[in-house]
């Protein structure tokens, strides 16, 4: 399974399922990461961890722990 | 009646901007109760009856995060007569997300899109009409920055609000979704009021529990969520945000025509820059110096020097004019003082009575007798006594020797004190004025006392540090709202969040190294309650400023002044930081609010002047209002511990502090500091002391051991404290006061920033007793290694050893629920 955990840089993925439940889940989803949609992988921290992607039209970041439950393809 | 106008919106959307506009310097801030997020209200300008309470940032009505539910619960039980939504213009899509939940909850919806300058400059176009037809409420075209529309927007508000009619919201999900809704809708008790049916109809199908909560009897609707589940293959709080996202995908492009696709904006390109790769943390480390050189270094020192030495001290030279030369004339005083020392002191040596003579020349003596200076010069030339001055360093060795003759004496005994008014503009302190305009009234030497040292110092401490906050608050206000602050957590979360803390509490501990005051209230800036209130416990952990001289004296007087004894001390603070982050994460007190980090970074954007000196204003101010109590009462308690005390089987007003209540109070509890190695009575004055402020602490030692005054280091006492400390006792007094409660001012700072006693004392508490295990096991388990001692103390400090590793390393799972009360 592809999760955003494992993205690259420049990367163009698109959602495919979000798992897990709770509090993350509900957060990711609320920020506009749903099911279908499409994200641009637009950088990595300096220190490897969080991740900046492009939703929506507006930069998000995240923790690729949290990540992790985002299942994904690349487009 | 008045009306009640909510402003909501999400974090980044001029929120603050639109919220200062409308209501101009008519605020009124405080606090969510029971929490730290922070309520503003203020009177709407133009509307006499109308008051605006500014929500907290939110992106949704979820049930997980505190400001969240601080939000909804307001809106379901205060039922404000309007809701005044802002949303982002440049990015509407998951600002209207906010704006379908709110669409529910029953209460008239005025939506105002803000930024319509910046969407206006970039060619792009928003159909109001059509979005104002698609979400079934008024739309209002605004730009807060600029001031455009936002008096319509308010006007249309207030308008909806009169009415007083219920909302109906328009937007709808799948057939299938509303089916359920429906039946749950059908089985809420009569008591949910008509307008409110659907949200609490939605939040049930949700399996929201904090609706739940506030629901008699809860409706047992789990069928209907089950099978709608079951059928649309997802869990039902999934369903729910996709529908509204792909509600607001299916109008946004009627309502937002877009002109050009992926043009960088300006903001991207900084980004590009600023959050690079490789560049970032250089450039973070910049930002970051430039931070601390000018609010602590250079201009917080200043200023801070300024209030307390200046207003709150003797005075200053107004524009430094004059200042240089009093300070020469002050120096060549000073040597005439020596060298009148060293004369006196050979004198002394061969036998010579010096008493009345050290009398008649110290300065402080009124009506000096000058005969006896006489007296004493004939017997000198008899005995003909030769002196040897000497000149020490700041490390108490002896910089330069030379020779005293009787004619040396003779001139020295001639100079006169230089007086700083004499040089330049001297303006004198506040505590000079007071204290002549007491002398004139002629006030009781108790009152002086209590007024000069108690009050007057007690007020200069809380308004000492001022002015060096209200520099970084400055900074604060511009790193947040240009939106730098964001990316300071996305560069250093890496580090941090393993600790329980934000990015973001790297500032509060970089400006704690210079003093924990400002750092504490530097924590302001993380959002996440959890991350905050472990900032605020932790920051004073760092060695501040004040805690150098500490340091100093240690090492000087134990170790030689070893190179490693700084080191080791920030080690120390470091350690202590990281340590308590990981086992208070997994505290009870802790773990009950998930804090998944899924963060907006907003656009870059130029801040304006005004809001930037607003925030700056309001942070200080609520420092000294709420800090100010706590530090001038301890500060007063202090006083009057050190200078009254039983002597003689009388209680009074004592010269030496060796005779006051605070002695007392130091043999009292000196012996709970035995195990630590310091169990003498000076030792836990000297720590008490230094809870005023920490430099304090070498100054007691030196009084109680007898000098009047000592070096910022203390070098004059390092013999004496050699003999009655040993290498690990003095150690562990050191640990135990960089780890301790901080100053009064701090704990000020602290009280201020938790917003509650039971927080506050939990912080104080943790911090002291922390402290006291840790001095304690170093030099416990220090004797068991050095000198192979073994006690009832030694057990006991391997067991808290073994503790600490147990509540270090013990499992931990981040929890997935707000599990804390919310009270409205």
């Amino acid at each position: 399974m592809n999760t955003l955990r494992e993205a690259k840089v420049g990367q163009n993925l698109r959602v495919v399922k979000i798992h897990g439940d709770g509090a993350v889940k509900r957060r990711i989803m609320d920020m506009g990461i749903t099911k279908g949609i499409e994200l641009h992988v637009r950088k990595v921290a300096p220190l490897g961890d969080p991740v900046e992607v492009t939703v929506r039209n507006y930069e998000l970041t995240i923790r690729r722990s949290d990540a992790e439950i985002i299942q994904t393809e690349v487009v | 009646m008045r009306i009640k106008i909510a402003l909501a919106g999400n974090p980044n959307s001029g929120k603050t901007t639109l919220f200062n506009a409308l209501t101009g310097s008519n605020q009124f801030v405080g606090n969510w109760p029971g929490v730290t997020v922070e309520k503003k209200e203020g009177g709407l300008k133009g509307h006499k009856d109308v008051t605006l309470t500014d929500l907290p940032g939110i992106y949704s009505l979820s049930p997980y995060t505190l400001e969240e539910v601080v939000a909804r619960n307001y809106l379901l039980k205060e039922k404000p007569d309007a809701i005044l939504n802002i949303v982002d213009g440049t990015n509407l899509e998951r600002n209207l997300y906010l704006t379908t939940q709110l669409l529910e909850l029953g209460i008239p919806v005025v939506v105002a899109v803000n930024m319509m300058d910046v969407v206006n400059k970039n060619g792009d176009k928003i159909h109001v009409k059509k979005l104002a037809e698609e979400l079934g409420c008024e739309v209002v075209e605004i730009s807060a920055l600029k001031g455009t529309g936002i008096k319509e927007a308010a006007n249309r508000a207030v308008a909806l609000a009169e009415q007083k009619k219920a909302m109906k919201s328009v937007h709808t999900f799948s057939s299938r979704i509303e089916e359920a809704l429906n039946a749950i809708e059908a089985k809420l008790p009569d008591s949910v009021p008509e307008e409110q049916r659907r949200f609490f109809a939605i939040k049930l199908f949700e399996r929201d529990d904090k609706v739940k909560e506030q629901l008699k009897p809860v409706p047992d609707v789990e069928d209907i969520v089950t099978a709608a589940e079951e059928e649309l293959d997802d869990d039902s709080e999934s369903i729910i945000t996709n529908e509204r996202y792909t509600f607001i995908s299916s109008i946004i492009t009627d309502c937002y025509t877009k002109k050009s696709k992926n043009k960088q904006t300006i903001s991207d390109k900084i980004d590009r820059i600023v959050t690079n790769r490789w560049l970032a943390l250089p450039i973070f480390a910049v930002v970051m110096f430039v931070v601390y050189f000018v609010s602590v270094t250079t201009v917080g020192t200043i200023l801070t020097d300024w209030t307390n030495d200046g207003l709150f001290g003797d005075g200053w030279h107004l524009l430094d004019i004059g200042a240089a030369e009093y300070a020469d004339a002050s120096d060549a005083y000073s040597l005439e003082r020596t060298k009148i020392d060293a004369y006196l002191a050979a004198a002394e040596e061969s036998g010579i009575d010096v008493e009345a003579v050290t009398e008649a020349l110290d300065p402080e003596t009124e009506n000096p007798d000058a005969s006896a200076v006489t007296a004493f010069e004939e017997e000198a030339a008899a005995a003909g006594i030769e002196g040897t001055a000497e000149i020490y360093n700041d490390e108490g060795e002896i910089e330069e020797t030379f020779p005293v003759s009787l004619e040396d004496f003779q001139t020295a005994a001639q100079a006169e004190e230089p007086d700083p008014a004499n040089y330049g503009v001297w303006v004198p302190g506040l505590p000079g004025l007071i204290k002549s305009g007491l002398e004139s009234i002629n006030c009781a030497p108790w009152l002086e006392g209590l007024i000069l040292d108690g009050i007057v110092a007690g007020v200069g401490a809380v308004l000492g540090f001022v002015p060096q906050m209200l520099v970084l608050f400055i900074f604060l206000a511009f790193l947040e709202s240009c939106g730098y602050m964001a990316r300071i957590a996305f560069i250093m979360d890496r580090i941090f969040r393993k600790f329980g803390l934000s990015g973001k509490s790297f500032i509060p501990m970089l400006i704690g190294t210079g003093c924990g005051i400002p750092g504490v209230m530097a924590s302001r800036t993380i959002e996440n309650e959890r991350d905050r209130r472990m900032t605020i416990m932790t920051t004073t952990f760092i060695p501040c400023g004040a805690k150098l001289p500490i340091i100093a004296l240690i090492a000087g007087a134990l170790f030689h002044n070893a190179w490693w004894v700084a080191p080791s001390a920030y080690f120390v603070g470091i350690a202590a930081i990281v340590v308590s982050g990981i086992i208070l994460k997994k505290t009870k007190m802790f773990s009950g609010e998930p804090a998944p980090f899924v963060m907006e970074l907003p656009a870059y954007h130029w801040p304006t002047v005004g809001n930037v000196l607003r925030s700056m204003w309001e942070r200080g101010w609520s420092f000294i209002k709420k800090a100010g109590t706590v530090i001038l009462l301890s500060t007063i308690f202090i006083w009057f511990v050190s200078n009254f005390g039983v002597v003689d089987g009388q209680f009074q007003m004592v010269e030496d502090l060796s005779d006051g209540l605070l002695a007392v109070i130091g043999r009292f509890i000196a012996p709970i500091f035995s195990p630590l190695g310091w169990g003498e009575w000076r030792a836990s004055v000297a720590a008490i002391t230094g809870l005023v402020a920490k430099e304090n602490v070498v100054g007691t030692f030196g009084i109680l051991y007898g000098f009047a005054e000592v070096a910022e280091n203390g070098w004059e006492i390092w013999g004496t404290l050699s003999s009655s400390f040993t290498g690990l006792s003095a150690y562990s007094f050191l640990v135990f006061n960089l780890l301790c409660a901080p100053c009064f001012a701090a704990m000020g700072a602290i009280k201020r920033e938790m917003n509650s006693a039971k927080w506050f004392w939990f912080a104080i508490g943790y911090q002291t007793i922390f402290a006291y295990l840790v001095s304690m096991c170093v030099y416990q388990i220090g004797m068991l290694v050095t000198a192979g001692s073994f006690g009832v103390a030694t057990v006991i400090s391997l067991i808290v050893l073994v503790a600490f590793f147990y509540l270090l390393f013990r499992p931990y799972k981040e929890s997935q629920r707000l599990e804390k009360e919310v009270r409205v």
